[in-house]
């Protein structure tokens, strides 16, 4: 009995540790770079020594931060164009893929999953080739197409989720009372799976705004984005504002994370 | 539109994916094809080349050991927390949830960013282990293989953890109050009945990570330093440094074969663990 209750008291032990440990790997860095970002000091240093606001002041200067405003403004221009483009065809596939199976059905389900997996940086190279052999040059829509293929596949998980929730006999009851195909899906089918949608633009978002691999072949000199410049400014350690820019773009998703989680319940649905 | 009409929905983002993601895809196998940098022999030298040459192979297993120690890491630290998560009330639950997704949404480039902050000469670490008289001088921990896998475990964590804690809160707690009442220790209820149930989870969460690991090219980049050579490295190098697209594409197709098989292995590994656990 002794040794029976020593080993559930190691299996708390050994088990709370390794959670503990995962947990603060989690959060950690994410405070670490939040406290980093109001430093005194001119030198990237934790902790900071002293507070202070001047690298956001830095970073909001209208005339030396300028290439940062420019970057980010891309960035935030592909993410909604991109995010648009992937909603309005990914919740129409999932539509169409909804309740069917069949050895096609899962075919095309798995070839619009596969960006997930598929090495992004291998299709960056592919697609930095392929509109170069069709003659264009890298600009910012080229990159709003190649986001737009690697983030569909976010929409596509939600809203399918969602449609698995549908009941159809309320799609069979409104077509039986004479509702027309659009009327129904305006009426019974998006409402109910509007959360779904919603989540999965805002991961599209999310994804499009943070993406690197797809970025990196198909921008420009002109067509700079966040990420890429960000990598720039950590290159050469000195600057900074990269802890800034940081500080910026974790209190944006916090606070988008807030909204999203009220008005479709963010967490849940990424879970499920 | 009739219920069987409906499956045109499909074509837009078919279309879209043939046009944009196939063709391309198709284009890099056929370059890759090619002898020479200005694309205009097709003899398949670059591959040859390729694979002829032993520090390719170094970096295909650098790359495939570098995925593999991030799976193990994530795992080993993750696992544990969705046990706790099992078994913690809906608040704390929502806590730990909350946990795990801010990070998947913060930036990759800021988690890169806050392990050099954390790994540096003058890091976090670093001082800790001066402080605490573990070592005369500051380690070096960036630019070595140890703290690029510490740092992935880290940023690679919420996609191991996703896909578990997905399982775990559909799982069913009789099932270990029944282990528990006929008299099974924690570590046998852990063994024989959780880890079982979650495989699917654990096996979905490795595959994830091997693939996102093997290919975050900004993280190894700015935390490997250029002395750590893994595939994406060169995949850049070649394309946008060099020029050398068939190369390039070489490159991107072996990355791609590479993580295939890591993502077969580990499907692979979860059938055998579930056909023992039953």
């Amino acid at each position: 009995m002794l040794a029976r209750r020593a080993s559930d008291l190691a299996y708390s032990v050994v088990i709370g540790l390794l959670a503990g440990l995962g947990l603060l790997v989690l959060v950690g860095p994410v405070v670490i770079v939040l406290l980093t970002s109001f430093t005194l000091g001119r030198s990237i240093k934790f902790p900071p020594s002293g507070l202070s606001l001047q690298w956001y002041r830095l970073l909001f200067d209208r005339v030396s931060s300028s290439q940062i405003h420019r970057a980010a403004l891309n960035s935030v221009e592909v993410a909604l164009v991109a995010m648009a483009a992937a909603t309005v065809l990914a919740t129409l596939a999932s539509v169409a893929l909804a309740r069917r199976s069949g050895r096609w059905v899962r075919a095309l389900d798995t070839f619009f999953m596969s960006p997930m997996i598929l090495p992004m940086l291998a299709f960056g190279l592919a697609a930095l080739m392929y509109f170069t052999f069709l003659g264009f040059r890298p600009s910012l829509p080229l990159i709003m197409i190649g986001h737009t293929v690697v983030v569909a596949p976010f929409v596509l998980r939600t809203t399918s989720a969602s449609m698995s929730q549908l009941d159809p006999a309320l799609l069979e009851s409104s077509a039986s009372l004479g509702a027309g195909w659009l009327y129904t899906f305006r009426r019974v089918t998006l409402p109910v799976i509007a959360p779904g949608i919603a989540a999965g633009a805002f991961l599209a978002f999310v994804a499009s705004l943070d993406n690197v691999p797809v970025s990196l072949f198909l921008a420009g000199p002109r067509s700079d984005m966040l990420p890429i410049r960000m990598w720039g400014m950590m290159e050469s350690m000195l600057d900074v504002r990269v802890a800034a820019v940081s500080g910026v773009l974790i209190a944006t998703v916090l606070v988008l994370m807030l909204v999203m989680e009220r008005v479709v319940g963010l967490t849940r649905r990424l879970r499920d | 539109m009739t219920r069987a009409a409906e499956w045109q929905l499909a074509l837009p983002l078919a279309l879209a994916y043939a046009a944009f993601f196939l063709v391309p895809l198709g284009l890099l196998i056929a370059v890759s094809a090619f002898g020479d940098e200005r694309i205009t022999t097709l003899d398949g030298a670059q591959w040859r080349k390729f694979l002829g040459d032993p520090f390719t192979w170094k970096v295909i297993v650098d790359t495939v050991k570098l995925g593999c120690f991030t799976v193990a890491a994530t795992a080993l630290i993750g696992y544990p927390l969705a046990l706790v998560y099992l078994g913690a009330g809906p608040r704390w639950q929502r806590v730990i949830l909350f946990v795990v997704i801010l990070p998947l949404l913060t930036s990759v480039v800021v988690r890169t960013f806050a392990w050099i902050v954390i790994l540096g000469r003058e890091g976090v670490i670093n001082q800790a282990v001066l402080w605490l008289g573990l070592a005369p001088a500051p380690l070096r921990l960036l630019q070595t293989e140890q703290g690029l896998v510490i740092a992935l475990t880290q940023i690679e964590m919420p996609i191991m953890l996703l896909p578990l804690l997905s399982v775990m809160s559909r799982m069913d707690p009789n099932l270990r109050d029944a282990s528990a009442g006929l008299g099974a220790s924690k570590w046998r209820t852990l063994f024989r009945v959780t880890l079982p149930l979650s495989l699917p989870g654990l096996v979905a969460g490795c595959m994830l990570v091997f693939a996102s690991a093997t290919t975050a090219f900004i993280s190894q980049f700015v935390i490997g330093g250029n002395r750590l050579v893994y595939l994406p490295l060169i995949i850049w190098q070649q394309s946008l440094v060099v020029y050398n697209w068939p190369l390039a594409s070489v490159a991107a197709l072996t990355l791609l074969v590479s993580v295939g098989l890591g993502v077969a292995a580990i499907a692979a590994v979860g059938r055998r663990g579930r056909a023992y656990a039953v």
